[in-house]
This record gives C-alpha cells, structure tokens and sequence, in this order.
C-alpha cells in the first residue's frame, strides 16, 4: 500500500515537473500555440471575376467598380482575307460594384446580336480554414439579357426579347497553383428557333486554372449542355491565359462561343472549335475603388 | 520518503519562475509604403504579444491576414503575391527589451534586439522603441523600417505600380499585468 502511494507521489511529482518544464516554452512558442487567425479565409481562388466566358466565384471587395472590357474577334479559319477573323470584332463593355464583399451588381453591353445584360452575384461560401472549416467557395450568379437586335420577319415583343440565366458556382482552391470550378446552370430563353425546341436547357460547366507564375495562369472552361436542343449548336469551350499587374487583370482566350454572355454562350454557340472555328478574344478589367474600407483605429 | 515527497511537491508547485509578465490587451501593427502612384497602407489588430519584466523577454506575434488595405485586391495581392499568407501566415519577434525601469513614470526610450521572422525569413533586428508604464500598464511604441528584400519578398518588374523598396512599421502595444 505504502508502495503504491509512494509510485503515485512519484508519477504525479514527474508529471508535475513535466508540466513545468513545459511551461518552460520560450515566450515566441507560447505565442504560436495561442495565435490563430479569426478568419482564414482562402484569397484569390481565380484572378479575376471572369474564368474565360462566363464567371468566377470570386466577387469584388465592397467599394469596388470594375470596368470590364471584353473582345472577341471573328473566326480564325475565315481566312487571310479577312486578317484570320481579326476584321470582325464584337465587344462587351460592362461596369460592376461590389455592394458588399459578397453582392456584385453588375450591367453590360454586347454589340453582338446588340444585347443588353444585368447581373446579381452573391458569395454564399468562402472557402477557409481556421475557426470554420468550409471546402468550397460558393457563388450565385444570376442574368438576364435583352436581345434587341431588330427581327422585322418577326412580330417581335419585349418578352420575347428576354433570357435569363441562373448559376451555382462551385470552386476549391486546392493549392496554389489549381483551382477548379463547378457550374451547374439553368439557362431559360423566351424565344427559341422553333415551337419544338425547348425554352429551358440546362448545363453543367467545368473549368479550372493552373498558375504557371505568382502573376500568370492557364484557364479552361467547358460548358457541357444536358439536354440541347437539335439545332447544331456547339458546347462552349475556351482556352485562356491570365495575366494579373495589381489593377488589372488581362485574359487573353481562345473560344469557339462569339457571345460574351451566359444567355448567350450557353445555348447558342455556333462554331465548331475542331473545325477552327476559334475567336481569339480578350477580357481586360480595370478595378476602381470607390469606398475605402480600411477600418481607422 | 512521504515528507520528502510533499517538500518536494510543495517546492515544486511552489516554483513559478515567470516573473512579473505582462501580455497584450491591444495591439495595432500598422505599415506604410510611399509610391508614386498611391501610399501603400494596412492596419492590422490581429496581434498578440507577452513581456516578461524580470527577464526584459519580449515576443510577439502578428497574423499576416489580419492585415487591412482600403482597396480589397490590394489586401489580395498582398496576401496572394507579395506575402505568400498561405504558406507563412505569421510574423513573428521574439527577442529581449533593454534599458527600462517599471519604478519610473512617463516615457522612456529602450531598445528591443532579437529575431524577426517575416515570409517565413528570420532577419536579426534592433529597434529603438518608447515604454510607458502607469497603473500596472505598459504601453510600447516603436518604428522601424522593413526592406522588402532582406525577407525575399520580390517586386515583379512588370507591375504599374512601383512599390517602395522599404516599408515603415508601427507597432503600438498595450500590455496588462498576466
């Protein structure tokens, strides 16, 4: 028995000493230990706000104003005559604000097919580690197009005009270098080529970047249509790289869709990119920050 | 042996060789940069540091995201590009404060000499900073300059905005009895 509290007295004296010994930490390493971030959010999952076509999680900090401006020349298999497309050219000049860091407003003008879009985005998740633990990014994106190309064959009214496209993007940074994103959408138009087409098709896009340096990247971005209709429309599929200088980001692609919008890409991709019916095309975005959100202490 | 082992606990539990410790209440971390195009500025709280008076050790550290730009993709880049935030998410000191007496009131000028630890470099640093001490408070302030490159953190060339080659901290501690 005497043993016994003798091998306990003992044991609790060790582990009382190891107990000190360990608080015996330098200062720095009692620090480390206590020291977590309150939030550890994951930055800059894509460069910019745009993967090639169509978005990216990512939105704006509050305060911000980007202008967006988009090109997208015409076919390169259409020959020397017409300087391999780079006659044609269609742009897309688009101004968003950042309500919030999470809400993104944003309006467009397409000069192909002269459509007029507005968007709302909103961050549902930001993907982080630390106090919470979240995989994924998450982002809603929600359009809606005017089409006001003149039809005069048609008896054309403002309804008829409209598409609306609605989308969950899904994305992971998974390491420096590779971010993938997900983008089941749901593309509803008001008017399509025949009364046996559908109005609603759905898609699943995929897409993804690899950094090739801190500043530059390769991107890809496919949209695969679930239940298409008959028309000889393509699914939309681009090749792009990105360059990011601090204000700007430059995004230089490859794409077989004209359109520069999800009403538009989606379900009416006309070029077949295997038979060269490439567009060579460029995103550059300008932010501006209008609302200093720096907290003063 | 039961005797010997109480004295021994009693010794034991009985040795707090801590001294007098102090450790943050508030911390402010601040950076400023001057380019020609606009002042880089960012405000960070998200510090902790302890201060043993008996000892002069002192050592703090500062999370790397806490960091808080006015223009958001500024923060991004920060983070993203220059600080790699992912990979060494803290700067850290830890060194030695000389040269103060706690008995006296008002400010008095020390210095602070040891390691700092920035993207994930370690930089000997020698700093002359201000102490206050009042009403079992202590309040230090100093200011110094960082060089970019001494911590490896590259300027790409092909950047619009020229970023200074060295940037100049505040740190601002409120320290309260442990």
């Amino acid at each position: 028995m005497g043993f016994l509290f003798r091998f306990g007295a003992v044991l609790g004296y060790l582990v009382l000493m190891a107990g000190c010994a360990y608080g015996q930490d330098s200062l720095l390493d009692q620090l480390e230990e206590e020291a977590s971030p309150i939030e550890d959010l994951t930055y800059g999952t894509f460069k910019g706000t745009r993967l090639i076509n169509g978005q990216t999680v990512e939105t704006r900090g509050a305060g911000n104003l980007d202008f967006i401006i988009s090109h997208r020349f015409g076919r390169v298999n259409s020959g020397a005559y017409n300087f391999f497309g780079l006659d044609d050219a269609n742009t897309r000049l688009g101004l968003e604000y950042a309500f919030t860091d999470d809400l993104t407003v944003g309006i467009g003008r397409n000069s192909f097919q002269k459509v007029y879009d507005g968007f709302v985005k909103y961050r549902l998740l930001k993907q982080q580690q630390g106090k919470k633990q979240i995989p994924v990014t998450m982002t809603w994106y929600s359009n809606m197009s005017v089409n006001t190309f003149k039809r005069p064959e048609l008896p054309m009214s403002f309804e008829r005009r409209l598409a609306y496209a609605n989308q969950l993007l899904i994305a992971r940074k998974f390491s420096e270098g590779l971010s993938l994103q997900l983008m089941p959408s749901y593309v509803h138009q008001n008017l399509v080529p025949t009364a046996m087409d559908r109005n609603d098709l759905f898609a699943l896009g995929v897409g993804g970047r690899l950094k090739l340096t801190p500043r530059t990247s390769l991107n890809m971005e496919y949209y695969y249509r679930v239940n298409p209709n008959d028309d000889g429309y393509y699914n939309a599929l681009a090749i792009g790289f990105d360059i990011e200088t601090g204000g700007h980001v430059f995004q230089l692609q490859l794409t077989n869709a004209q359109s520069m919008t999800e009403t538009g890409f989606i379900p009416t991709t006309t070029g077949n990119f295997w038979d060269g019916d490439i567009h060579f095309g460029f995103n550059i975005s300008r932010s501006f920050q209008l609302k200093d959100k720096s907290k003063k202490w | 042996m039961r005797v010997f082992l109480i004295v021994m606990l009693i010794w034991t539990v009985g040795l707090p060789a801590e001294g007098q410790s102090y450790r943050t209440e508030k911390c402010a971390v601040k950076f400023f940069s001057s380019a020609p195009l606009e002042d880089i500025k960012a405000d960070n709280k998200e510090a902790i540091g302890v201060f043993n008076a008996d000892s002069g050790d002192f050592a703090f550290v500062v999370q790397i995201k806490g960091f808080q730009f006015a223009k958001s993709l500024m923060q991004e880049h920060f983070n993203e590009n220059f600080m790699e935030s992912d990979k060494y998410p803290r700067g850290t000191f830890e060194g030695k404060i000389e040269g103060y007496d706690l008995s006296a009131s008002g400010e008095q000028q020390v210095t602070a000499s040891g390691k700092m630890k920035i993207h994930g470099v370690e930089q000997p640093m020698n700093v002359v900073g201000e102490l206050t001490a009042s009403g079992g408070k202590l309040i230090m302030d100093a200011v110094f300059p960082i060089k970019l490159e001494d911590y490896e953190i590259d300027i790409p060339k092909i950047l619009f905005q020229k970023i200074a080659e060295e940037v100049e901290v505040t740190v601002h501690f409120e320290f309260k009895e442990d």
